[in-house]
């Protein structure tokens, strides 16, 4: 049984928030460093990656939370760990270290999920590509439209090492998610397929049940005009990832469950793959916090299961153990369609 | 996912297309081995004119943009990547497809990185073997975007049927079982090549074309076939009826046997069923290899044609053509000069009046009509053509009556026009008018300054189906507004459209449409304005409804939520972060009021021409614009008609220049506030309150005055004798001649006060004694001062024109009155202020608070009600 077998029969559940639930533990700038980065030259903290090796212990037991709480992936706490985002805290030399440590932590804990209740249930382990901190599309200076902070090239090096070092770790899929630049998004689908081949891996998809490594994408509609910060509109942000063999593809982030799933429904239309979604928590209220509840949550996302939108459901920003949880019994409600 | 696709291509939105859709048009004028306007702007590094000619493509109908940039003398990477960038940044443009044409890989590749959406490659082929072949497919493949495969292999171009289709399957099958490549993102290019070149080899080119697309749309399941149609007729370079009859035939053919798309200059293509049918026949055979003298005989024909059209000229064998066809060659070409012979000629052939009007002339106005829809006429064409239609229909309309037929005429749908009240701005409603009258429809144009009463009486009077709003000032916006509030109180569902140079999408959104439970639409310019219109009073106009609603609805959800995002700058706080600094005031040389009378003869070197063009819808500067590849015809044709009537003026001064204004000495109040000394005159000005960065100041006016200072107040009028004018020729049924007229004075007017402006800076002011500025310099405005006009963005309070009236009396000066909506009358007109300050500069204030405006009122002792009537369309809503 693999995660094809999985999702022919049954919604999978997606994990919640990493920020929202890392901000629940006193951290000190000590934490961030510990023994690794003790003589590091700037500051550290809130480099939440960085957790992966200097506080594993706390990376692994919300993997396991999340587990506990019904989810069947959890993702790596990796969103930014790659050269371009890591280069912000002078730390572009360790990101094979980085990805790596998350992938252990996530082994760590399915692994103490698996010592508990048993591995009747497969759980699985999905690497998280974020965007980068910058866009190959957008030009940052407004006078200059042409000009780019970031080129394709340096992109597909930066996300190849990046995701090379997941896949060597172990992790079942590759999410490339909160993509709010098609073609940055483009840049890192180009880098997992070239890390594929590297390995002799095949992504797994409707086409290749057998396969061994999940593509999974995920973007961002940033406006209430449904569009992805770069412009483009749901249907073209498909299409213009059609040409990849994807598991899934879905939206997450920026915008609530039930602002969220019109744009769901346009990318079925236009993709072949599984659907997934993991919208935030509602949208943030004026100090920037989100306060919808499990139970307000799970009554948003109902639709998206009684009516047959999404095949992978979780949860974003705002979100905890206690929403996915509400999430995951909403899934388990909805059997083989 | 809907899999009956053929093909499917993304930009910032998607592109489908059906097994049934029409064939795909790909724009090719961004390429520099096609167009020498592009490759020119690109050598030039004037990108802007280059994105222009994108844009042009894509409101022309392009479905997918071809970008080209292989010239020997440019760095082509880097002119592909830049221009892709800056693409990108246009989303009227990025929303399509693009094609990167290159036949260096390098370039392909470069390009590819730069392209978010699913494009197309242009194009690979398997001339250097297999495995290059393989090995770029594979990264076009991981990149995402459709390519084009040329049927070109180690041994070269594939020439006859057989080498086309061997080419092409084989590259089909490489790509199948070696890449398992999308076969819908597969397009054959299998060389479209010249035929009628007298040669032996050739003469089959167009049949093996036509035969190898057959085949492979047979035999190489769901791959596309294209082509770049123009190469086809090169034998036939200089003769542009054969051309395009060429052209056509091979469309035609070519897409009966499974053609997909291509690559077409839409302005070189005839319809097929248009063509003349024995220039038809022959090209026919040519094209179809059918006949072994045709290529002799479309020679035969060329030569004739040219002798024949000249021949035309002279209207000595102009009886040769029919009637019929000599009336919509004169509404096509808008040629008045046969209209009445031919019109009274009519008369006695035709039945009745009425078939005259509804046989040829609406048949000549459909074509103009639909060649206006279609991209192939431009603006003062079609003017030019209705000037036309007017001139038969006044002769014929005495007729008409007579015989008691008009009320059998067949029912026009009806648009009522108005420029709303208080405003007397016409030449953009003139050119929607005389466009909606060629698209067929009845107009009922009730003129300038028109009540919301009067027209809501008008509109019932004659059961419209459209109302038209136009307005150039800022207060007709409000009008506007009230007239949408009106309409719905009267549970009047008339559809609404707004336009003039103020409106926007934007404000129609946010102020308008929400007062309205009928459509209201903004139109941008005359050629919308006609699209529109058809859709509203289409058949299944509910759709088109409820889509620009919603539409609307999302322009006004963007705008409320950038306002969110760029809250305004409390009034206390922009007061406190003005703009500051200490200049030695210069006195004047007189502090007298000044009248001046202008001559035409020494204006017409202070002429700033774009916007001239401007006014005409064709974009572009001036000189360079007369040399445009597209608009440049036109452009020669209205400046040379511009320049007659100026030289007619300066012989005959139909039209005086007159110009009044004064220095005056001034002490500041506050920042708000000037009094003019020995006076009861004050002034007021308003502030910035938009978000700045870095420091920037919150700029008023008021800032580039001292405590004590000086101020220039002024107005000049070009409009004298110009209704006398209009008059006279209103006759002659001459809009043509009306609106140029009109826009000429605009021009003047424009002319005279920067004349003025630089008498005022070098004489009667005379702080800038020593400067020496050419036209140009002039019109980019090198110089030191500036001359705001009250209504515009520095400062956008109408009603300052009113003191300015109290100082200068130009009413009484230069025969320049003001309206109740603080609109200039005669409309020729500019009036406004001259600041010295070495540093003062134009800005705009697009938006301010309640806040600033209460503050305003008191200052002007105004209610704050009032006060929001003239400037509550710079209040956000919130």
């Amino acid at each position: 049984m693999g995660i094809f077998q999985d999702i022919t029969t049954r919604n999978l559940t997606l994990d919640g928030a990493m920020g929202t639930m890392i901000q629940r533990y006193p951290l000190t700038e000590a934490d961030f460093r510990g023994n690794r980065f003790q003589n590091h030259n700037i500051p550290l903290k809130g480099n939440n990656d960085l957790l992966c090796i200097t506080r594993p212990d706390i990376i692994t037991e919300i993997h396991l939370q999340y587990f506990e709480a019904g989810a069947d992936i959890v993702e790596t706490n990796t969103f930014n760990a790659q050269q371009i985002s890591m280069e912000d805290y002078q730390l572009t030399d360790c990101i094979s270290e980085v990805n790596t440590a998350a992938v252990n932590c996530a082994k760590a804990a399915r692994e103490a999920y698996y010592a508990q209740h048993g591995d009747s249930i497969k759980k699985y382990i999905a690497g998280a590509v974020g965007p980068t901190s910058k866009t190959a599309s957008l030009s940052p200076k407004v006078e200059d439209p042409a000009y780019r902070a970031i080129g394709f090239e340096d992109l597909k090096n930066a996300y190849f090492e990046q995701i090379d070092a997941m896949i060597v770790a172990g992790v079942d899929a590759i999410l490339i998610e909160t993509i709010f630049d098609t073609l940055n998004a483009k840049a890192a689908f180009y880098a997992a397929l070239e890390v594929l081949e590297k390995h002799q891996l095949s992504p797994i998809t409707k086409e290749n049940p057998d396969g061994d490594i999940a593509l999974m994408a995920s973007g961002t509609i940033t406006d209430a005009a449904g569009r992805t910060l770069s412009g483009q509109t749901a249907g073209a942000f498909a299409i213009s990832l059609g040409h990849l063999p994807l598991f899934s593809i879905g939206f997450n982030c920026a915008l609530g469950a039930d602002q969220l799933l019109p744009y769901i429904k346009e990318l079925k239309k236009h993709s072949k793959a599984f659907i997934s979604a993991y919208p935030n928590a509602g949208l943030p209220n004026a100090l920037g916090q989100y306060d919808e509840t499990p139970e307000t949550m799970k009554a948003k996302v109902t639709p998206y299961v009684a009516e047959k939108h999404v095949h992978i459901l979780g949860g974003c920003c705002g979100t905890t153990p206690n929403h996915i949880h509400a999430i995951a019994s909403l899934n388990q409600q909805q059997h083989s369609r | 996912m809907s899999p009956d696709y053929k093909l499917i291509l993304s930009g910032l939105e998607p592109l489908i297309i059906f097994p049934d859709s029409n064939f795909v048009n790909v724009g090719e004028r961004t390429n520099v081995t096609g167009s020498k306007k592009f490759l020119r702007c690109i050598q030039e590094q004037r990108w802007e004119d280059a994105l222009e000619i994108a844009r042009e493509q894509v409101e022309g109908g392009a479905q997918i943009i071809d970008v080209n940039m292989d010239e020997a003398m440019i760095d082509s990477k880097a002119a592909m990547v830049h221009f892709l960038n800056l693409l990108a940044s246009e989303p009227d443009i990025a929303r399509i497809p693009v094609m990167i044409d290159s036949s260096n890989w390098e370039v392909i590749q470069a390009g590819l990185g730069c392209i978010q959406g699913k494009g197309v490659v242009n194009s690979i082929s398997l001339k250097d073997g297999e495995e290059a072949f393989i090995q770029k497919a594979r990264i076009i493949q991981k990149m995402g975007a459709a390519v084009i495969i040329m049927a070109f292999d180690e041994k070269g171009q594939a020439d006859s049927y057989a080498r086309r289709i061997e080419i092409c399957a084989r590259a089909y099958q490489l790509l199948a079982q070696k890449l398992n490549f999308e076969p819908r993102d597969i397009i054959f290019d299998p060389n479209i090549f010249p035929i009628g070149t007298g040669m032996e080899e050739h003469r089959n080119n167009a049949v093996d074309f036509f035969k190898a697309t057959q085949w492979i749309k047979q035999n190489l399941p769901h791959a596309l076939v294209s082509g770049g149609v123009s190469n086809v007729s090169f034998s036939f370079r200089g003769n542009n009826t054969v051309r395009e009859a060429i052209h056509s035939v091979f469309l035609y053919h070519a897409i009966q046997h499974g053609m997909d798309m291509g690559i077409v200059n839409p302005s070189q293509l005839v319809v097929y069923e248009q063509i003349e049918p024995q220039l038809k026949e022959w090209v026919e055979d040519l094209v179809l290899n059918r006949n072994d003298e045709a290529t002799e005989k479309l020679l035969a024909y060329a030569a004739n044609q040219t002798t024949s059209s000249k021949a035309d000229e002279t209207s000595n064998d102009r009886h040769l053509i029919s009637l019929e066809d000599r009336l919509i060659e004169a509404l096509v070409q808008g040629k008045t000069q046969f209209i009445s012979d031919d019109i009274q000629e009519a008369i006695s052939t035709y039945n009745s009046p009425l078939e005259i009007i509804e046989g040829p002339l609406m048949k000549g106005m459909n074509i103009v009509g639909e060649y206006f829809g279609s991209g192939k006429m431009f603006l003062p064409q079609v003017v030019k053509s209705a000037r036309v239609m007017k001139q038969a229909v006044a002769i014929l309309e005495p007729l008409l009556l007579a015989s008691a037929q008009q009320g059998k005429a067949q029912q026009r749908k009806k648009i009522l026009l108005a420029t709303v009240k208080g405003d007397v701005h016409d030449i953009g409603k003139n050119i929607v008018g005389v466009v909606l009258a060629c698209n067929g429809y009845e107009i009922i144009d009730l003129g300038v300054m028109v009540p919301n009463e009067k027209i809501i009486e008008e509109a019932l009077r004659h059961n419209v189906d459209i109302i038209g709003l136009s307005g150039l000032i800022t207060p007709s916006l409000e009008i506007m507004t009230e007239m949408a509030q009106l309409l719905s109180q009267k549970n009047l569902n008339i559809p609404l459209l707004i336009g003039g140079a103020t409106t926007s999408k934007v404000h129609t959104a946010v102020k308008i449409d929400p007062h309205a439970q009928f459509p209201v639409l903004h139109v941008r310019d005359a050629g919308t304005a006609a699209q529109e219109v058809s859709y509203l009073l289409n058949k299944d106009a509910e759709q088109f409804v409820t889509q620009t609603k919603l539409d609307y609805e999302r322009v006004r959800e963007n705008y409320l939520k950038h306002q969110g995002k760029n809250p305004l700058t409390p009034f206390e706080e922009a007061r406190q972060k003005g703009f500051a600094s200490n200049v030695l005031p210069v006195a004047p040389h007189t502090t007298n009021q000044t009248t001046l009378e202008y001559k035409v003869a020494d204006l017409i070197n202070y002429i700033d021409w774009t916007p001239f063009f401007q006014t005409w819808g064709l974009a572009g500067k001036f000189p360079e614009i007369l040399n445009d590849e597209v608009v440049g015809q036109q452009a020669k044709e209205l400046w040379k008609d511009a320049s007659d009537l100026l030289q007619d003026l300066i012989s005959d001064p139909k039209i005086q220049i007159k110009a009044t204004f004064q220095i005056l000495p001034i002490e500041k109040k506050n920042d708000v506030s000037i009094h003019v000394k020995s006076t009861q005159h004050q002034l007021h000005f308003l502030r910035q309150q938009n978000g700045k960065k870095n420091n920037e100041p919150y700029f008023s006016l008021i800032d580039f005055l001292q405590a004590e200072d000086y101020l220039g107040v002024f107005a000049v009028n070009a409009g004298i004798g110009v209704e006398e004018w209009l008059k006279a020729i209103e006759s002659d049924q001459n809009d043509y001649l009306e609106i140029l007229i009109k826009a000429v004075a605009d021009r003047l007017a424009e002319a005279a006060t920067e004349k003025l402006h630089q008498e005022v800076r070098t004489l009667y002011w005379g702080y800038a004694k020593e400067e020496h500025l050419s036209n140009d310099d002039l019109i980019e405005e090198k110089y030191q001062g500036i001359r705001p006009a009250p209504g515009y963005p520095a400062c956008p309070d109408h009603t300052e024109k009113q003191t300015i009236w109290k100082i200068l009396q130009p009413d009484q000066t230069i025969g320049l009155n003001l309206t109740e909506s603080m609109a200039m009358y005669p409309t020729a007109a500019v009036s406004g202020y001259f600041f010295a300050h070495p540093e003062s500069q134009y800005f705009g204030i697009p938006r301010m608070g309640m806040d600033q405006l209460e503050i305003y009122a008191k200052e002007k002792n105004i209610t704050i009600e009032n006060a929001q009537r003239w400037l509550g369309h710079i209040i956000p809503t919130t």
